[in-house]
């Protein structure tokens, strides 16, 4: 009977337990909801924070160049190197080049250009929003007559949308040059062939889909990331639990958003 | 006419109420300091007051208008009435001293960087400092923070000072030096001051009038002297800082 009583107050906590945590994860969402909808409204309303944006085009476009280069040109060398000793099983070596194009524009661009500047500019809007918000400064902002959300916010959303979209778009082309230099310098393919594989069965289209993936993650890590950093709570560990969770939150939603994007541009 | 009416104002955080409905005045000009034990609900007042935060119950009036009832573009406009200085002075890391100064200035005027600056530095030799202008604040000591963040609460000429723990975490003679600059800007300025803090000594020299917050509410509002010989055990045990009294450390 004792057992029984146990089982079943173990379930009700257990239940409860989550209860709370599908009520907070609900809540959160919508906050999240409520705070994209402030920074629409906000980025069509004057006055226009221009040298705030080209900052940040600077912190968050400009500066990640390095990690996109890095992790574009890695990844698409070592594509043209696994892919060659696949397609090396049934004599299909010459369509390396297309492999690399189509995964680099359509899929690995947009995706790893997402994760590397979530976590690199994601991290850095947090922290900076998150250190602003526990030392006061986005209140002294506003006893300033000056609105938060459009002074910090929608600089940092439209510079990380709109940055993604280049980074991506120069991911594409490094990774496709890697891929290029191994397939063609490192392994041996004919030139002709490789290019003009990777030409003819690359559509514009494919790069579109990329780009267009490129937009919405930019969109995605900047709102995560200001959202995060702007709720700061509890000085400096709040502080890096906003990071870590602007990071981690961005890069989950990237992943998701990536498979529901690749179904919706198929 | 009052410049600062706080009316039956109540605001919970969850289930935990921290104003009980607050009732203070503060006339046109006057000094008013709200003294109150940390997790009193001093910070959420003031906060109130410039529409940080806004009540779930009562009412605010500033100089005449009703700040409950304002959007974002009233609300802006009446903030430009008011500077504020932060217990940790709350300065933008990224800009330097002048720019900090003159950040409402680039804001809301068209002044050219070279007047904004001309205007930073006529503020800041205000609250005495001088030769600091493209320093950045973390090259700055804590007392050069706050009268910095002084200089920026009045730099649009301000008509209200809200003042948050004003010498919290300042050594004694900084902590006095700061409170001569309160008295005499207010002398030199004619403006209306909230101050909230748990500094005896700083509350006396500061203020025209006290009022005492307990649990959520006003629970004495006198002068210095009256605030002194108050016959609450509440407020005498907290003037005077003593353990023992109905007052228990959290």
């Amino acid at each position: 009977m004792a057992s029984v009583v146990e089982s079943r107050g173990f379930i009700n906590s257990w239940l409860e337990l989550l209860g709370r945590r599908v009520t907070l994860a609900i809540s959160h969402i919508g906050a999240v909801l409520v705070f994209s909808g402030q920074t629409l409204r906000w980025t069509l309303s004057r006055p226009f924070y221009v040298k705030n944006l080209l900052k940040q085009m600077e912190q968050i476009g400009f500066n990640s160049i390095p990690v996109v280069l890095t992790t574009a040109l890695s990844t698409g060398m070592v594509l043209a190197y696994q892919s060659y000793t696949g397609f090396k099983r049934f004599g299909a070596q010459t369509l390396i080049g297309t492999v690399v194009s189509l995964s680099m524009t359509r899929e690995l661009g947009p995706v790893l250009t997402g994760l590397m500047v979530a976590g690199r500019a994601g991290a850095s809007i947090a922290a900076e929003l998150g250190t602003m918000r526990v030392t006061e400064q986005i209140d002294a902002l506003s006893t300033l007559a000056t609105n938060p959300m459009k002074y910090l916010v929608v600089p940092r959303f439209l510079a990380s949308t709109f940055m993604m979209f280049f980074l991506t778009a120069l991911g594409m082309i490094i990774g496709i040059t890697g891929g290029y230099f191994v397939g063609v310098k490192v392994l041996g393919t004919n030139p002709v062939t490789y290019i003009n594989n990777s030409i003819n069965y690359t559509e514009v289209s494919d790069i579109w889909y990329g780009l267009i993936k490129s937009l919405v993650f930019g969109a995605v890590v900047g709102i995560i990331s200001c959202y995060k950093g702007f709720n700061t709570e509890g000085g400096a560990e709040g502080v890096g639990k906003a990071t870590t969770g602007a990071v981690v939150t961005s890069c989950m939603m990237i992943l998701i958003l990536d498979y529901f994007l690749s179904a919706m541009l198929w | 006419m009052a410049m600062i009416e706080v009316i039956n104002v109540h605001k919970s955080f969850g289930d935990l109420p921290v104003l009980r409905g607050v009732n203070l005045s503060v006339e046109k000009g006057e000094s008013m300091t709200v003294i109150g034990g940390s997790g009193s609900g001093k910070s959420v007042l003031i906060k109130h007051v410039i529409g940080l935060l806004h009540p779930d119950k009562g009412r605010i009036i500033i100089d005449g208008q009703v700040l409950n009832n304002l959007d974002e573009y009233g609300l802006n406009e009446l903030r430009k009435k008011f500077g504020m200085l932060f217990q940790m002075a709350a300065l933008f890391d990224s800009l330097s001293v002048w720019e900090n100064v003159g950040f409402s200035l680039k804001q809301h005027t068209k002044l050219s960087d070279r007047e904004i600056r001309k205007v930073a530095t006529e503020k800041l030799a205000l609250v005495g400092l001088k030769d600091v202008e493209d320093k950045m604040p973390a090259e700055l000591s804590g007392g050069m923070k706050k009268r910095v963040g002084l200089a920026r609460a009045i730099c649009m000429d301000a008509e209200i000072i809200l003042y948050d723990e004003p010498t919290t975490g300042l050594d004694p003679i900084t902590a006095d030096a700061i409170n001569d600059l309160i008295v005499d800007l207010r002398k030199k300025l004619g403006v209306t001051s909230v101050a909230i803090t748990h500094d005896m000594h700083s509350a006396y020299k500061i203020s025209d009038r006290i009022a005492m917050l307990y649990k959520g509410e006003i629970l004495e509002i006198g002068t210095p002297d009256q605030i002194r010989n108050t016959t609450s055990p509440i407020v005498h045990q907290f003037i005077t800082g003593s353990a023992v009294g109905p007052i228990t450390a959290e």
